[in-house]
């Protein structure tokens, strides 16, 4: 009895010790980005493509480039609240290196080893490239600084456990491109599925809050109140590529409708990108598949 | 022959009710919607190159427009008209808590389109940056105060 006892509690520490390291948070090498030097005037369009602002401005604030955070998200695990990523070196990122955006960014975590929460895009920014991530930081490090501290996530238990998240990430964390697509179509692909991270809306999600990529693009619940987000994929979009990308220009729909909502804000950012990065996107989006036909299903 | 005829007429009624159900404000406010749009589409069309540019139609199309945005509003969204009070409408509760935030915006709409009527008929390279000073007008109001479908 004594010897089953003692071989429940050593599997028992085991599986800690497994578990622990398993959801230990992965950071970057810690050389990888030391010799790199980021460009503001290119970090403005990894910033503007890549869409911060629309998430860290202060809500309902005239000037957008004061990244204080305090935006709300609902979701099915709480409620969070977007931090302050301005340049304030106590509230926001100021004292940062570029290596600590590059693991918050690529990696989803914190200087001090956290786990953030999906509802910061990480999923899709880890397929960035290293430049980009250094333009970006020299960008962010021009904006102005705003002390304002961060709001803590209104999240409940177990999603209030940060360690838990290293169990999302193991299920979920991927920064393969889930579209295979020909030359022509990977600087759209690159805007849509690294920067722009369209689907973190426009994508269904499993209970867990990770993507189904068996439905890439094919619309959802919207992640913050009533209504769907719209689905992309052929079966249901019947806009041309010029309609999606002067929709992307003008946030007008083929019927002259306007754009609403958080889109809003999405096309705020692509009308500053050029027409060919419009386009780009639109003819990603119209070569996404129908859903269930997606080619990788073992994603 | 005669149960089919009972049938068509009560779906008539129930359908005739379901449209009185929308109060008039809201037909009133939709429709103001869709002469933007349909008037929009003509000058985006130039924009684009699907409609042959006339100055005329051009002008006529922006014209339009600034008659629309010189409709008297309050009219148009009388209380009780929210998406939490009626069906028929994706107007949010929140447009009337700012009411005075959502007028500044349709004044800027107002200020869009007599750019539009000032530039519309000096040619097609005109139209293109005023669209996206419309798109912008109307985005000021649609990204806070409409639902989502």
């Amino acid at each position: 009895m004594r010897r089953v006892l003692k071989l429940l509690v050593a599997a028992a520490v085991l599986g800690v010790a497994i578990g622990l390291w398993l959801t230990a948070p992965d950071r970057v090498a810690p050389d990888r980005f030391a010799n790199l030097t980021g460009d503001v005037g290119q970090g403005e369009h990894v910033f503007t493509a890549s869409g911060c602002a629309s998430c860290h401005h202060v809500p309902k604030a005239e000037d957008k480039l004061i990244l204080a955070g305090g935006m709300a998200f609902p979701s099915d695990f709480g409620t969070f609240y977007a931090p302050n990523i301005s340049p304030d070196p106590e509230q926001g990122i100021g004292n940062w290196e570029l290596v600590d955006l590059a693991n918050a960014v690529t990696r989803g975590v914190s200087p001090a080893g956290q786990h953030y929460y999906p509802a910061f895009p990480y999923n899709a920014y880890n397929k960035m490239a290293d430049q980009d991530i250094a333009d970006l930081f020299a960008y962010l490090q021009t904006l102005p600084a705003d002390a304002t501290p961060s709001k803590p996530h209104d999240v409940g238990f177990p999603f209030n456990i940060r360690r838990s998240l290293g169990g999302w990430k193991l299920l979920f964390f991927n920064d393969d491109y889930v579209m295979d697509v020909p030359a022509d179509l990977e600087r759209g692909r690159y805007l849509a599925e690294a920067q722009a991270h369209c689907a973190e809306c426009h994508t269904p999600r499993n209970v867990l809050g990770g993507l189904d990529t068996s439905r890439w693009m094919a619309g959802a619940p919207n992640p913050s109140g009533k209504g769907t987000i719209p689905a992309l994929t052929p079966d249901k979009l019947t806009w041309s590529a010029e309609d999606v990308a002067y929709y992307l220009e003008s946030g007008f729909t083929p019927d002259y409708d306007s754009v609403g909502g958080h889109m809003a804000e999405v096309v705020d950012n692509f009308a500053a990108l050029s027409a060919e990065d419009r386009n780009a996107v639109a003819a990603y989006v119209k070569a996404l598949p129908a859903p269930g036909t997606a080619p990788k299903s073992d994603y | 022959m005669k149960k089919s005829f009972a049938t068509a007429a009560i779906l008539a009624t129930l359908a005739t009710t379901a449209l009185a159900e929308v109060p008039q404000a809201v037909k009133a406010r939709q429709g103001q919607f869709n002469l933007m749009a349909l008037n929009l589409g003509i000058l985006g069309g130039m924009a684009k190159g699907q409609v042959d540019y006339t100055a005329e139609a051009a002008q006529a199309a922006a014209d339009n427009l600034v008659a629309v945005s010189m409709i008297h509003q309050p009219a148009l969204w009388p209380e009780g008209t929210d998406t939490m009070s009626i069906d028929g409408t994706r107007a949010q509760p929140n447009l009337w808590e700012n009411i005075d935030d959502v007028m500044a915006k349709w004044g800027a709409f107002g200020e869009a389109a007599k750019a539009m009527q000032a530039a519309a008929g000096q040619g097609k390279d005109q139209i293109g940056p005023n669209m996206g000073a419309l798109g912008a007008s109307c985005k000021g109001c649609h990204d806070t105060y409409r639902a989502p479908k």
